[in-house]
């Protein structure tokens, strides 16, 4: 197989229209079965989401009803008591972690990847193997010098110590991803790009990086979904001033009373950037996780 | 790979001057982009590793004042002797392949209906991705709690429908509650690579499977499977990654319990540090971890590099 026939035809994402050697099953009884199955198993895995959603708008007795709620009025008290619980905060942390981490990681893993891909140094296979196998650590063998370096610098509970460690987590995926888009460039580009005299700055910035541009928008949202949902270091390093928004949502838990209803706004409230930013780009999300599988 | 790396190494090898001082920097010029992300990467992960192998050598504990006293491996001797870490160690085996097998299992078959042409696919495709963007730790709560309570969890009316007494599943079946809720945040994943393989599957080697009279089965288990191995593999590889580390669901649905029934090692270790403050201990098994961790994994990226290298 040639390589260069494949890098010129990148992948299939998933806009390929439907295969036409199937449509004969489309139709027809066992095809309209099918769909059903399809659509009844879509609801069932979206279920548990939606009646978060829903329950986000009751008040408490309603959410925790034996028979449950399935129809009730719905209120916006829950969103605001969630709000008045100082939300905010939370959201402003999670912002700070998620945004500067991911930006690191971007600067740190487009070189990088470039290094690997491009113009590949020696032993490029080990040095791959080495970021992999970081991602492998489990990230309990380290929390402990972690937390005790942390508090010896003086920096516990503080987001820039979260920015520095989700910097490291989701480096070694970054530029297994983003060497993966740079192999599908063809060289003929960059030879062109040289012949015309192009130094490395400006290959960079007006060949590569618009080519490249796709992937790196599906890389830095792999990285925003891990850096925003994280929870284990927030837990571990933070205590007011830093805390992110999933200890936020451990918060509305009380050990008295009803709190299902302002749990499910939190949560709600929560997921909600993530789940709009996966929706909105699926089909680069598709991509760039099966761009490890393609090369 | 033919096209960048051969063309640039034919490029080398037609320069017969041998001035070292250059090559040596071109040598450079080529590391140098990676030299960030390389040296950033070894001081996050590889210095703070080195620091709990220092720790795992001593005996400290932070609610004895007078402790911190280089034990050497007794700390190891321990945890083996501890049966709560074989007990932690195996759940965290079971979670892990439970999980991976079946979320891959239910997402070949969701990615295999949604290959399909309907109407409304891409709707069908949103809603099914929607738990893998999910905040695992609000995914833990809408299982743990209105999936699961006993009094008005979903799954509790909904058995209570055809007349099935209500279960108190973070109690009675903790493991199987917490992997409800992983298979549940992790099988859009697979579904997600799998169908990416299947998109991109050769159209004209299927059609030609169809004209060679080949049926629906046979296709799928000699074209479609083979042709799918790659993305499979990925999945496993990245799917046991992440859950090999799961803490979220355990320290939200069950915390371990009931007593340590439902502890896998993170979770374990976790306790041992930050509710035990025993670091001496929780750094000796953090480094057991990493050293079966690399084991396994060194076995499993060996796998996934070699085929790289059989398609190269």
């Amino acid at each position: 197989m040639t390589s260069t026939a494949q890098t010129l035809n990148p992948p299939a994402g998933t806009n390929r229209p439907a295969a036409t050697h199937r449509k004969d099953r489309g139709s027809g009884i066992g095809g309209g079965l099918l769909t059903t199955l399809t659509w009844v198993l879509s609801i069932a895995f979206f279920f548990p989401v939606l009646w978060m959603a829903m329950t986000a708008f009751k008040n408490e007795n309603q959410a925790a009803s034996n028979p449950p709620t399935w129809f009730f009025t719905p209120t916006l008290d829950q969103f605001r008591a969630v709000i008045d619980a100082g939300a905010g905060t939370f959201f402003a942390n999670s912002l700070i972690a998620t945004g500067v981490s991911t930006l690191l990681v971007v600067l740190l893993a487009v070189p990088a990847a470039y290094a690997l891909a491009i113009r590949p140094v020696a032993k490029t296979s080990d040095v791959l193997f080495f970021f992999m196998s970081t991602k492998m650590l489990p990230v309990v063998a380290v929390i402990m010098p972690i937390y005790v370096i942390a508090g010896q610098l003086h920096v516990l509970d503080n987001i820039w110590t979260l920015v520095v460690l989700y910097t490291a987590m989701n480096l070694p995926i970054a530029v297994w991803m983003m060497r993966s888009f740079f192999q599908e460039i063809p060289g003929e580009v960059l030879e062109a790009a040289s012949m015309d005299g192009a130094g490395l700055m400006r290959t960079m910035r007006s060949v590569l990086m618009p080519m490249v541009a796709p992937g790196l928008a599906a890389t830095a949202l792999i990285c925003v979904i891990f850096a925003w949902n994280e929870f284990f270091f927030a837990l571990n390093l933070t205590a007011s001033r830093a805390a992110t928004v999933p200890i936020f949502i451990t918060s509305t838990m009380t050990s008295e009373g009803l709190f299902l209803a302002r749990l499910s706004a939190a949560s709600l409230l929560a997921s909600l950037p993530v789940i709009i930013a996966g929706w909105v780009a699926q089909k680069q999300l598709v991509r760039g996780l099966s761009m490890g599988a393609i090369k | 790979m033919t096209t960048l790396v051969d063309r640039h190494n034919a490029a080398q090898s037609r320069r017969t001057e041998p001035d070292v001082a250059a090559q040596r920097a071109e040598a450079w010029r080529r590391r140098a982009p990676l030299l960030p992300a390389l040296i950033f990467t070894i001081i996050v992960t590889q210095v703070p590793f080195l620091v709990t192998i220092w720790y795992s050598l001593r005996s400290w504990n932070l609610l004895r004042p007078d402790g911190d006293t280089f034990v050497g491996l007794s700390n190891y001797a321990d945890i083996f002797a501890d049966s709560t870490f074989r007990g932690a160690a195996l759940n965290s085996v079971l979670i892990t392949v439970a999980c991976v097998l079946f979320s891959m299992l239910i997402g070949i078959g969701l990615a295999l209906l949604l290959d399909r042409p309907f109407r409304g696919r891409g709707v069908a495709r949103t809603l099914l991705i929607t738990p893998f963007l999910i905040m695992p730790v609000a995914g833990s709560m809408i299982w743990a709690v209105s999936m699961l309570n006993p009094t008005y969890g979903l799954v509790n009316w909904t058995i209570g429908l055809v007349g099935i007494d209500p279960v108190d599943w973070t109690s009675t079946y903790p493991v199987l509650s917490i992997l409800m809720a992983l298979v549940w945040q992790w099988t859009p994943f697979m579904m997600l690579l799998v169908l990416a393989g299947l998109q991109a599957q050769p159209k004209d080697v299927l059609e030609a499977a169809q004209v060679d009279g080949a049926g629906w089965g046979r296709t799928f288990t000699w074209i479609t499977l083979p042709h799918l191995r790659r993305y499979i593999e990925l999945g496993v590889l990245l799917g046991a990654i992440y859950v090999v580390n799961t803490f979220d669901q355990i320290y939200l649905m069950t915390a371990g319990g009931p007593g340590t029934a439902s502890a896998n090692l993170p979770f374990y270790i976790y306790q041992r540090a930050f509710l035990g403050f025993d670091i001496g201990q929780a750094a000796a098994m953090g480094v057991v971890v990493v050293i079966a961790t690399i084991i396994v994994a060194t076995f499993a990226l060996r796998l996934i590099f070699r085929s790289f290298e059989q398609k190269d």
